[in-house]
């Protein structure tokens, strides 16, 4: 029925937040229809870091390609290169020493750690609780400097590489990483004696942003937004690779599905993966953390002085790379983000034909549009706190 | 669940890929004992979907099913809905460009049943002239994914509500990720101080991008 008479004063408005907002994580530019303060709708419009990673990476030798990874969630570095490397290991069906794989999960963890506090504490200060940011940096210091000791970077590693990892840990490290764990557990209490029970807290989680089960399933979301939602889905225990399946853990999971579940699940994340790395230190054995294969894996700086055909190898691996037969495959892991996946493409030379990098935030962050309806504005900032949002990422 | 850990605890188990046009009925005995999930997945794929189907492969322990565009809606209804397989999450689409082939395009859909514990990649083929049904009435989450394939390689998504470019810039030309697009791109994008605005001109490189090619010539793919 068209009744022209009828005609209505639409009283909504349209604002644009961001990109240059300090609680947008980032470049995020996100076009909100309010009615009043109360969000209709909510179109994010991204791309603003679009590098072309993907692109860059068909050019690109599968060494070469590895230091993109670092720099694409630039908050878990180390579990994307993980996820990158499994990918060519499984092309290049190789396998990888016992001492490597305990030396990637204490790393995976560490950044597992690293993400989780980047994470709670940002969002804790875009909703006003500034002290929990300035203790958790001091830990994100120590934790980068863990980094640092065995990669010589704080941040953008290149550390995990195909057929192990590239130095073996230094004297000394496990007893450090012993003593921060200890002292890491009473930090995690001082995070939650001040957020856990605040009224404010509460108020501004608590039943905000729910998602139900059905919903985190149909748009595709991963890690700690589905198992906030009560779906109990992390591919460390379910599609274990590495060495998890030999450790103890537990997985959080929520019930209601809202920001606060979420908070509680990251928390207790880091809690048991302080006791993962306590588990690894007791039992990472030793051994060799290269493959033995200068196929694949370059001859250390030692022994390529003294022997020529090392020196060859040298010379091949790092200008022209190394050969991956040709195949595809897909691997997934869990990254602190969620499931961070590489489909990996090679038609037998040594660069691939495609990478297709799944970051977990690409999905979430479509979910905004849900989330946000019919939401307050101010709600808007612990969405995308909660959703844990980085835009090197979902930019690529 | 119990058949889902079979396959989770073997997740790089090496196996080569295997037609199943072609059986290698001593390997493929192995398989079915080793992993009863793939039983019943390719049980299923005959009996139900047998006609939706070109051909089946299992690579690097995934089950890759290669859909006839026709019945690609079909199939992925009962992927989705069939109680056995409950495959209701898509991971990721991927798309692969051979500029050589007639339809040029594959789009690697990449499905996940929490319910099973697998992952199921469903092959579709498709060209820059063939538009693709869109999946986003099924999976919310394929609504940006589809655009970034539209963005990134130009495939034209019918029934997609939503699709707009969604990693370029605004008023990018082209579809960047296409194997005859160059690195380097066309235009290039900066700020003129003289100018006291951002300006678009042509990519000028100083030296032309150099694309070195290392393969030795006596290993062959």
């Amino acid at each position: 029925m068209h009744n022209l008479s009828l005609k209505k004063e639409i009283k909504t408005f349209t604002i644009n937040f961001g990109p240059q907002h300090p609680s947008a994580h980032g470049v995020l530019r996100l076009i909100l229809e309010l009615n009043g303060e109360i969000v209709l709708r909510a179109d994010p419009h991204i791309g603003l870091l679009h590098r072309g990673t993907e692109k860059l990476i068909e050019y690109k030798t599968y060494l070469q390609a590895l230091p993109y990874f670092d720099r694409l969630d630039y908050v878990s570095m180390m579990s994307q290169e993980h996820c990158y490397t499994l990918a060519v290991e499984s092309l290049l069906r190789c396998n990888v020493p016992a001492r490597a794989q305990y030396i990637r999960v204490i790393f995976s963890e560490i950044t597992r750690i690293l993400n989780h506090l980047l994470a709670i504490t940002t969002h804790a200060l875009d909703i006003g609780a500034f002290t929990p940011f300035l203790w958790a940096f001091e830990e994100r210091e120590k934790l980068m400097e863990f980094y640092e000791r065995v990669s010589g970077a704080r941040m953008h590693a290149s550390y995990i590489r195909t057929g192990g990892v590239n130095y073996d840990i230094p004297l000394g490290f496990l007893d450090d990483l012993f003593i921060f764990c200890k002292q890491f557990f009473s930090r995690l209490d001082e995070l939650e004696e001040l957020l856990t029970s605040n009224r404010i807290w509460k108020q501004r989680l608590v039943n905000i942003g729910v998602v139900t089960k059905q919903q985190a399933l149909t748009w595709g979301f991963s890690g700690v937004m589905l198992r906030g939602s009560g779906v109990c889905w992390d591919l460390r225990k379910q599609q274990s690779y590495e060495i998890y399946s030999q450790l103890n853990f537990q997985i959080p999971i929520g019930t209601h599905g809202d920001c606060y579940d979420r908070y509680l699940i990251r928390v207790e994340e880091m809690r048991q993966s302080l006791n993962i790395l306590l588990q690894c230190i007791n039992k990472i054995p030793s051994g060799p953390v290269k493959l033995d294969d200068y196929k694949i894996v370059a001859p250390s700086r030692f022994e390529f002085k003294e022997s020529m055909e090392s020196l060859i190898h040298h010379f091949l691996l790092y200008s022209g790379g190394y050969y991956v037969e040709s195949g595809r495959t897909f691997v997934g892991i869990e990254a602190p983000k969620g499931e961070f996946g590489v489909y990996l493409v090679s038609d037998g030379t040594t660069k691939p034909y495609r990478c297709k990098i799944k970051a977990p935030g690409f999905f979430h962050l479509q979910g905004l549009s849900f989330m946000a309806k019919g939401l307050f504005l101010a709600d808007i900032v612990a969405l995308i706190g909660t959703q844990d949002i980085v835009f090197g990422e979902v930019d690529r | 669940m119990f058949l889902g850990k079979l396959i989770a605890n073997n997740m790089f188990l090496k196996i080569p890929s295997v037609k199943i046009k072609n059986i290698n009925y001593s390997l493929l005995n192995i398989l079915f004992i080793k992993y009863k999930l793939f039983f019943n997945l390719l049980f299923f794929v005959k009996n139900i979907c047998n006609k939706y189907i070109k051909h089946v492969i299992i690579n690097n322990n995934i089950l890759e099913i290669h859909v006839k565009n026709k019945y690609f809606m079909s199939l992925l209804f009962c992927l989705k809905y069939q109680n056995l397989l409950k495959f209701n999450l898509l991971t990721d689409i991927c798309v692969l460009d051979f500029p050589e082939r007639n339809s040029r395009f594959f789009l690697i859909y990449n499905f996940l049943s929490i319910y099973l514990n697998t992952r199921i990649n469903v092959f579709l083929q498709t060209s820059e002239m063939l538009p693709v049904y869109s999946i986003s009435y099924l999976f919310k989450c394929a609504t940006w994914i589809e655009r970034e394939c539209w963005d990134m390689f130009g495939i034209f998504f019918f029934k997609n509500n939503d699709l707009r470019r969604i990693l370029s810039d605004y008023g990018f030309q082209g579809h960047p990720l296409r194997k005859d697009f160059p690195l380097t791109g066309y235009f290039e994008v900066f700020y003129d101080d003289a100018k006291k605005s951002i300006v678009t001109t042509k990519v000028s490189l100083a030296q032309e991008y150099r694309n070195f090619y290392f393969n030795s010539p006596w290993i062959t793919k």
